[in-house]
């Protein structure tokens, strides 16, 4: 029998054998025996971010850009707290990762003691799973089944509460290659029945589509996408989720669909007779008014989440699949489809009423700096935060097939840019990182300049700076006759905090600021020669400039507010 | 929307129950009863729950249990044959003596092998213990409340199986 070891060993031991070699740490007293034996190990490389939440954030980034299963260590009570609103977004755009709470000692769980929380309880419906450690016996066997269940299935969170006496409790030094969960069969086939009807109806469809979300992607299965699209010669749209699935550039891609969406791709979603949707839960951001979504359409709805399935949008041919299982076959059984009249349709919805901002002489036009990153950066990273600089970089940003979109689409975390591009930089220094935010939501985590200024990653950080919430001061715009209520950052003393410019001067971080179109390219291209760290530009764009086409909440996909 | 019946096995642990709960009220999904028990494996309980939703929102609801990693097995007992009963305790107050005569003529001609007695008497109540279905129980409850003043109601919500003819099929 090998000798026992203690509980800090073995989780050690565990990131070990799960090959990590990042983790996403932030102290306190109910962790300090793991934090310590973390300083004798070498292989692993420990992030201090500079708040809980925000690394959650990067550890999203990290998972997005590496496809690895992300792990985040902190201590119990305000530390454990401070993550919730990164699970949540984590758990909704199903990403895989672990985090790691400390707890009180198992003595005095219920006692409300010092830094006590319930973290299992509150993160219950925002995590995939969640357990606290109540027996050293069982460390081993919960770590694995932690790390499989976040990146089996459909993937997400997994929240794992160590108790502290359970760090220093020596026990059994197993740590299991493969645990069995009774009641945990993610799905790795596909009803080929089912594949077959959904395929037929496609086949035989006049108008068909296909809906790519980021089920697709997360699948790893762009490639047989555009293999299947290109065989059937079936037009392709996209969820914001879905974005870069399919090369932006290629003929048979009509472009994002939903609230945002181009105006042909809702057209078309509106007009198709047969839908082929892959990997999309069919959120209320892509369908709009419920009732009339699709209304021409037999649906097919392939997703590995049975419960995703008949859920918002009821279905024709449901197949519960992962994307990239049911892609394999479906190439298999691809021929080519007579579409071009359909083909010829779209072209001319989209020639009617192509993306493109009015332009506009206030500021720097928002659309300008996208196709300035597109250029400048042709094989980056692109990580945003959540506003109308969101929208703007999903219609403008043109990806490649080896790029990222990494954008909080679920629950649309202001905050999460940041942190998320800090952590996408760190898991793949190979290419440049641009993070495209508003100065709204990079203020609720620009604290985690000193993290990037540690981690010397070298990201481009774009501040659409337009002084305000763009995104809600749009609505008040449009809906509410311009009454601008708490949308304005501007202070009572007329002048905007902070600067931006003077704010990263004092990390040592260049910053640039940008007034004019002209610069715009100057400006990425400093940036883009500066790799020992950030760079902030601050890009001064108008208040007034609006996201267009809309669908206004609550209305069809069809009635879009053009202009 | 009707009223369903769903039989959970789902891993004898802390939470779970908590897990299972929260679905409900977190999707907003109209739970009638959920009971839950130990079954003949120490580690395994089993819950049975009832619900009042149409046809889209009650498949919603087994593949949200079923992709529970704790939940080990959904069975929809909807449309097979089963076993179901619920423990009732009804007080009955204020009884004069016809009252209570009245009291034990309803125990007797609801009773059918025993499944409901008067098992307790004082000055002027009965307290009357049921094993009947679930709705039966409400039969009986609505018969007391129009027959006498004061009752009091304690139900132990339902406890299904399914019967040995569709459980081996
Ligand atoms: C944490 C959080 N709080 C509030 C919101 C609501 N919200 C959505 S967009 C937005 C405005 C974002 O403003 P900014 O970051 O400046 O970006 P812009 O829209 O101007 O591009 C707000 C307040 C949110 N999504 N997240």
């Amino acid at each position: 029998m090998a000798l026992n070891i203690t509980g800090r060993k073995l989780f050690v031991k565990a990131l070990k054998e799960e090959g990590v070699d990042t983790i996403f740490a932030y102290p306190g007293g109910m962790i300090t025996d793991i934090v310590d034996e973390l300083y004798k190990t070498e292989e692993i490389n420990v992030i201090l971010g500079r708040h809980e939440q925000a690394l959650v954030h990067e550890a999203e980034g990290y998972a997005r850009a590496t496809g690895k299963t992300a792990v985040v260590l902190v201590t119990s009570g305000p530390g454990a707290t401070n993550t919730i609103t990164g699970i949540a977004d984590a758990y909704y755009d199903s990403i895989p990762m672990v985090i790691f709470t400390g707890q009180v000692p198992l003595h005095l769980i219920g006692n409300d003691a010092f830094q006590e929380v319930d973290i299992v309880g509150m993160t219950r419906s925002i995590t995939k799973y969640g357990v606290t450690v109540r027996d050293r016996e069982d460390m081993g066997k919960i770590i694995k089944m932690g790390f499989q269940i976040a990146s089996t299935g459909k993937p997400g969170p997994v929240l794992i509460d160590i108790p502290k006496d359970i760090q220093t409790i020596s026990g059994s030094p197993e740590y299991p290659e493969h645990v069995d969960i009774r009641g945990y069969h993610p799905n790795e086939t596909v009803h080929i029945g089912q594949l077959k009807k959904a395929y037929r109806m496609l086949k035989g469809a006049k108008r068909p589509l296909i809906l790519a979300g980021g089920g697709v992607r997360i699948a790893g299965a762009s490639g047989k996408l555009l293999e299947f699209a290109e065989k059937m010669n079936v037009p392709v749209t996209t969820t914001v989720m879905g974005k870069g699935v399919m090369p932006e550039n290629h003929p048979l891609f009509v472009g994002n669909c939903g609230m945002h969406g181009r105006f042909a791709a809702n057209k078309a979603v509106t007009e198709c007779d047969v839908l082929f949707s892959i990997g999309t839960r069919f959120n209320d951001r892509i369908t709009g008014e419920l009732d009339e979504f699709a209304p021409k359409a037999k649906i097919v709805h392939v997703d590995i989440a049975s419960a995703s399935i008949s859920r918002n949008v009821s279905v024709d041919v449901p197949v519960t699949a992962d994307a990239g299982i049911a892609l394999q076959r479906l190439v298999e059984y691809a021929e080519r489809i007579n579409t071009e009249k359909w083909l010829d349709q779209i072209k001319k919805w989209e020639d009617e009423h192509p993306l493109g901002m009015p332009n506009t002489k206030i500021g720097v036009c928002p659309q300008d700096i996208c196709e300035a990153i597109n250029n400048v950066f042709p094989n980056a990273n692109i990580v945003t935060d959540v506003g109308q600089h969101q929208m703007w970089a999903s219609q403008f940003i043109k990806l490649n097939s080896d790029q990222k979109f990494i954008t909080s689409g679920g629950l649309g975390t202001m905050g999460f840019g940041f942190p998320a591009a800090i952590g996408a930089a760190i898991g793949d220094r190979s290419k440049p990182v641009v993070l495209i935010t508003g100065d709204g939501g990079f203020q609720m985590n620009m604290q985690e300049m000193a993290t990037a200024m540690s981690a010397k990653v070298p990201i481009v950080i774009c501040i659409f700076n337009n002084s305000n919430l763009g995104m809600v001061r749009q609505m008040q715009q449009l809906f509410y006759g311009k009454r601008y209520e708490i949308t304005d950052l501007t202070a009572d003393d007329g002048n905007y905090y902070p600067d931006f410019l003077k704010w990263a001067e004092s990390y040592n971080c260049k910053a640039i600021r940008v007034l004019d179109d002209n610069d715009i390219i100057n400006a990425l291209e400093a940036a883009r020669n500066n790799t020992n760290g950030p760079t902030v530009i601050d890009f001064m764009v108008s208040p007034d400039d609006l996201v267009l086409p809309m669908v206004k909440s609550g209305t069809p996909l069809s009635e879009m507010i053009l202009r | 929307m009707k009223n369903r019946w769903i039989a959970l096995y789902v891993e004898n642990q802390v939470g779970v129950l908590a897990k299972v709960s929260g679905l409900f009220s977190a999707k907003s999904y109209n739970l009638q009863t959920l009971t839950v028990g130990t079954t003949e494996r120490e580690d395994v309980s089993r819950m049975t729950i009832s619900v009042t939703a149409d046809d889209a929102t009650f498949e919603q609801i087994k593949k949200q249990l079923n992709a529970m990693v704790e939940v080990i097995k959904v069975i929809d007992l909807t449309s097979i044959p089963i076993h179901m009963k619920e423990i009732l305790f009804a007080k009955v107050f204020g009884l004069d003596g016809e009252g209570k005569t009245e009291a034990f003529q309803i125990a007797e001609v609801f009773n059918q092998g025993g499944n409901v007695k008067i098992v307790d008497i004082g000055v002027d109540s009965v307290l009357f213990e049921c094993t009947l279905t679930e709705h039966k129980n409400n039969e009986l409850i609505a018969l007391l409340k129009s027959r006498f003043k004061k009752i009091e109601v304690t139900r132990g919500g339902a406890v299904a199986v399914e019967s040995i003819s569709s459980s081996y099929r």
